[in-house]
């Protein structure tokens, strides 16, 4: 009885010194912390962070829109008119459509990466910018189209006189079913090269 | 004496009063307040391996003066429900508290803030002081979470005086004086004439009391350790259970003057250990002062040898706090009633007789 009270009291004092010492030494031990914002861990190879888009290469052909998960990707496009050089890609492809709009809002983007694998150009693709963030969350809706409103605009209308055009063609040709394809030819091949 | 010296030069006494009052908190207190905080940051920091503090100024030295800055400008916030008067002396009432506890701890041999002959009687008296504030702040808060804490406090706070007191006792019947000063003065000379080594003189006794010191050196600390609320005795503040103890209702400067009375009272415990057992404000090797015959450099060793020990056990505290986990409620009336107070009154028993003989 008395035995065990003493020897309680030593073993108290005694691991209090060993805890203090053990505190003592991790006092002299380099510390661990990474100060963050001067010094950054190098991300892993594959880390998947904010998205960029290359609009010289893309196509505007919705592939990654479809794919993504939570419909952050929203992609409008308009058909170029015969005889507008919308560019090529960088393997050489011509380019048939118009971006007009390629939005990606990043306050829905969960980063699972499922809109790259099916881009056929590369051009969508993780970078390894993860400090992004915004006071508004409006501001975290990356426009990556390259085309101006005013732009837009034309390439709308051109497409719509064109439309237009073949609209009235057709029902020039419905109306009129005999006299085949004479006169119509000449029409919008004027029309197109007014714009 | 420094009062003496400030009453000859102003010609008045009370004013002299007054600014003597005032040294030692703005010369001492606050001062020791802000190294103090970034110390316990460092300390803890460095001792989980972490860095504490960074980036406002090199390592992070001037974060405690903008914590202060911060601490100004917070608004005051007080819920409907408080007990407006008690809940604002309180904390004033911390600090005298502490801060009482300053007069009669001799910085050097010529500046105290006053030459009590009561000295260590009436700084255990002051010191509890802290448990009436404690407990006002607590019950005025309103709130289960500061009133479960205050109680802890008043608890804690009135067993741990006990082997406090036993072990300072046992000092008297040494050295036959109560007065910090002269005890302080008695410890002069070398590092072998401490309390902790058996006090001045040598003879059989000195050698005989050596191990019986150091129990009674070790027993203070703890029971002083447990007074001034730090971990591992830390109950009554104890984060994890009661948010923030007796302070949870306090913002802004109310709760600035809770912890600069922590800190103050940190500092006066360990005076009183250092000034107990281990020289006060003495040198452990002589004085340079004395070497070189230039008086006036003697104070300002003895000052500088009172900080550095009073800084020593302030740190042996913050090393204790990052050691040891929170003591339960139980265990802390166990290690007080049958651990610490057996020991102490065993202690004073066989000083004494040692001491007769
Ligand atoms: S990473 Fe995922 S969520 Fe983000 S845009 Fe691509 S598919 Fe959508
Ligand atoms: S899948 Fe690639 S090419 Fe197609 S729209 Fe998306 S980014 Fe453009």
């Amino acid at each position: 009885m008395i035995k065990q009270y003493f020897l309680n009291t030593w073993s108290g004092i005694w691991t209090v010194l060993v805890g203090m010492k053990i505190t003592f030494k991790h006092l002299f031990t380099p510390s661990v912390t990474i100060q963050y914002p001067d010094v950054k861990v190098e991300l892993p190879e594959r880390s998947r962070n904010r998205l960029y888009v290359n609009m010289d290469d893309c196509i505007g052909c919705d592939q990654c829109a479809r794919a993504c998960p939570v419909s952050c990707i929203e992609i409008e496009t308009v058909k170029s008119v015969p005889g507008d050089e919308v560019g090529k890609t960088s393997n050489g492809k011509k380019k048939a459509l118009w971006v007009t709009k390629f939005n990606i809002d990043f306050a829905k983007c969960c980063c699972c990466q499922l809109c790259v694998f099916p881009c056929p150009t590369e051009c969508i693709k993780m970078t390894s910018i993860y400090e992004f963030s915004e006071f508004e969350r409006d501001n975290l809706l990356y426009n990556f189209a390259t085309l101006t409103p005013a732009e837009v605009d034309e390439k709308k209308d051109s497409y719509a006189k064109l439309e237009a055009e073949k609209a009235a063609q057709k029902a020039a040709a419905a109306a009129e079913p005999k006299p085949v394809a004479a006169p119509a030819p000449e029409k919008p091949k004027e029309e197109s090269s007014n714009n | 004496m420094i009062f003496d010296w400030l009453s000859s030069l102003i010609g008045n006494e009370i004013i002299a009063g007054i600014i003597c009052a005032c040294l030692p908190l703005f010369l001492f207190i606050l001062p020791f307040a802000l190294v103090a905080v970034l110390m316990e940051r460092k300390v803890s920091a460095h001792m989980q391996d972490r860095l504490g503090p960074m980036r406002t100024g090199y390592h992070g030295i001037i974060q405690t003066i903008a914590d202060i800055l911060k601490l100004f400008q917070k608004e005051d916030i007080m819920s409907n429900e408080v007990d407006k008067p008690l809940f604002n002396i309180a904390p004033v009432l911390t600090f005298i508290g502490s801060y009482a506890a300053f007069a009669a701890i001799p910085f050097t041999s010529n500046f105290i803030g006053t030459k009590l002959d009561l000295g260590i009687v009436y700084i255990l008296g002051v010191s509890s002081f802290g448990v009436v504030s404690i407990l006002m702040a607590g019950w005025s808060s309103n709130n289960k979470y500061s009133l479960l804490g205050a109680m802890r406090s008043a608890a804690q706070l009135v067993s741990y005086e006990i082997p406090t007191f036993l072990v300072v006792v046992t000092l008297i019947t040494v050295t036959g004086t109560t007065s910090l000063l002269n005890l302080s003065e008695m410890q002069t000379g070398h590092f072998w004439n401490w309390m902790i080594l058996g006090g001045p003189g040598l003879n059989l006794t000195k050698f005989l009391l050596i191990p019986f010191m150091i129990v009674g050196a070790v027993i203070v600390f703890i029971s002083t350790l447990a007074e001034v609320n730090r971990t591992p005795f830390d109950v009554p503040e104890a984060d994890s259970e009661l948010v923030a103890g007796y302070y949870t209702e306090y913002s802004g400067m109310k709760f600035a003057m809770f912890f600069l009375a922590e800190y103050a009272n940190m500092f006066a415990v360990s005076a009183i250990v250092s000034a107990l057992f281990f020289g006060g404000y003495q040198s452990p090797f002589g004085y340079l002062g004395n070497l070189l015959g230039v008086s006036w450099l003697v104070p300002f060793e003895q000052l500088f040898w009172f900080t550095l020990k009073g800084c020593l056990f302030v740190f042996v505290q913050m090393w204790l706090r990052w050691t040891l986990p929170r003591l339960r409620v139980d265990q802390l009336m166990t290690l007080c009633w049958k651990y610490l107070i057996p020991f102490a009154f065993a202690n004073l028993l066989i000083v004494g007789l040692l001491v007769v003989l």
